[in-house]
């Protein structure tokens, strides 16, 4: 079963390089409203920041489930076994 | 290289197999234990240089419970500074040669998002009783029942997965890093790593936070709007 894991090799590659671009162009917004935010209210820095901490971090769980997919595929393959 | 999705089993106990992590847990477990023993033992009015750093801790601990939910704190200390303190503790014993993690391992961080589940039910039932927690499953209206159940069950699994994979995709990293370059080159990864432990155990203890309070508010009982009126009208007749 050459195939099968050829292709479980190339989709995991696929879901981290596509699973990794949505995510980045998220945060990068993000980040790029709450600097504008802060230069605005620089008062309000640390609400601003702690909020921006918890997105992100939402954000970023979007490229870890792909992460997960990744590793999931290559170490624990259920088709493989 | 080592699959990071399986466990190490170190030894058998009758029929449970005991592994790496559980091991690392119980090690933190009896430090956190045991330095909370020894640095309550004495406290006074007048706080010594020990106490006051403790007092540090616990008052920051309080001022952000207090901004993200806008509740006194005491109800929810235990439970949240304890999952943060424990999780940051767990995240960051990488820094010790030869432990992991064990919030990287799949069963602490699933039993870290269970223990939220769970706190939620006795927080929610604990406020407004358990019908006032069933009550919050049919928060803005009763359509959304089904939907609310599903999420009570899926945002915890989404705080498991996201504990898990971002320690273990850092801990990941270092090891491919490390057999790749060699000893001192994934050094500034590891310094990352220790931003990310913190900012997830911050994250994870600000979202059971939020995930307790909300269903706190939900399940609570309607304040009457009658007191709103009179107030209003006395404050006309004021003015």
């Amino acid at each position: 079963m050459e195939y099968l894991e050829l292709a479980s090799i190339v989709c995991a590659a696929l879901a981290v390089a596509i699973g990794s671009v949505g995510p980045a162009l998220a945060e990068g917004r993000a980040v790029a409203a709450a600097m504008e935010a802060i230069a605005r209210q620089p008062e309000a820095a640390n609400t601003i920041s702690r909020t921006l901490f918890v997105g992100l971090a939402m954000i970023e769980t979007t490229a870890i489930y792909c992460l997960v997919i990744a590793l999931l595929l290559l170490f624990a393959n259920p088709l493989l076994a | 290289m080592n699959s990071p999705l399986a466990a190490t089993v170190l030894y058998q106990l009758g029929p449970v197999p005991i592994t790496q992590a559980v091991v690392t847990t119980w090690g933190i477990m009896a430090v956190l234990v045991i330095g909370a023993l020894l640095l309550t033992r004495r406290l006074g009015l007048r706080p010594t240089r020990r106490q006051a750093a403790l007092e540090l801790v616990v008052a920051t601990l309080d001022t952000q419970i207090r901004e993200t939910t806008g509740a006194e704190p005491s109800p929810y200390r235990g439970f949240i500074g304890t999952l943060f303190v424990f999780i940051l503790v767990a995240n960051w014993s990488s820094l010790v040669p030869g432990l992991e993690p064990p919030t990287a391992a799949l069963e602490t961080a699933a039993a870290l998002a269970i223990l939220v589940f769970l706190s939620v039910i006795w927080f929610g039932v604990r406020a407004g009783g358990v019908g006032g927690y069933l009550k919050s499953f049919a928060a803005p209206n009763p359509v959304m029942i089904p939907l609310n159940i599903l999420e009570s069950v899926t945002r915890v699994f989404s705080m498991f997965v996201r504990l898990f994979g971002n320690v273990m995709s850092g801990v990941f990293v270092v090891g491919i890093v490390a057999s790749l370059a060699g000893l001192l080159v994934p050094i500034p990864l590891m310094a990352l790593d220790l931003l990310t432990g913190l900012v997830q155990a911050y994250i994870f203890a600000v979202l059971a936070l939020v995930f307790i309070t909300s269903t706190v508010a939900e399940g609570k009982p309607e304040p009457e709007p009658a007191p709103a009126q009179p107030s209003i009208k006395t404050s006309k007749k004021d003015t």
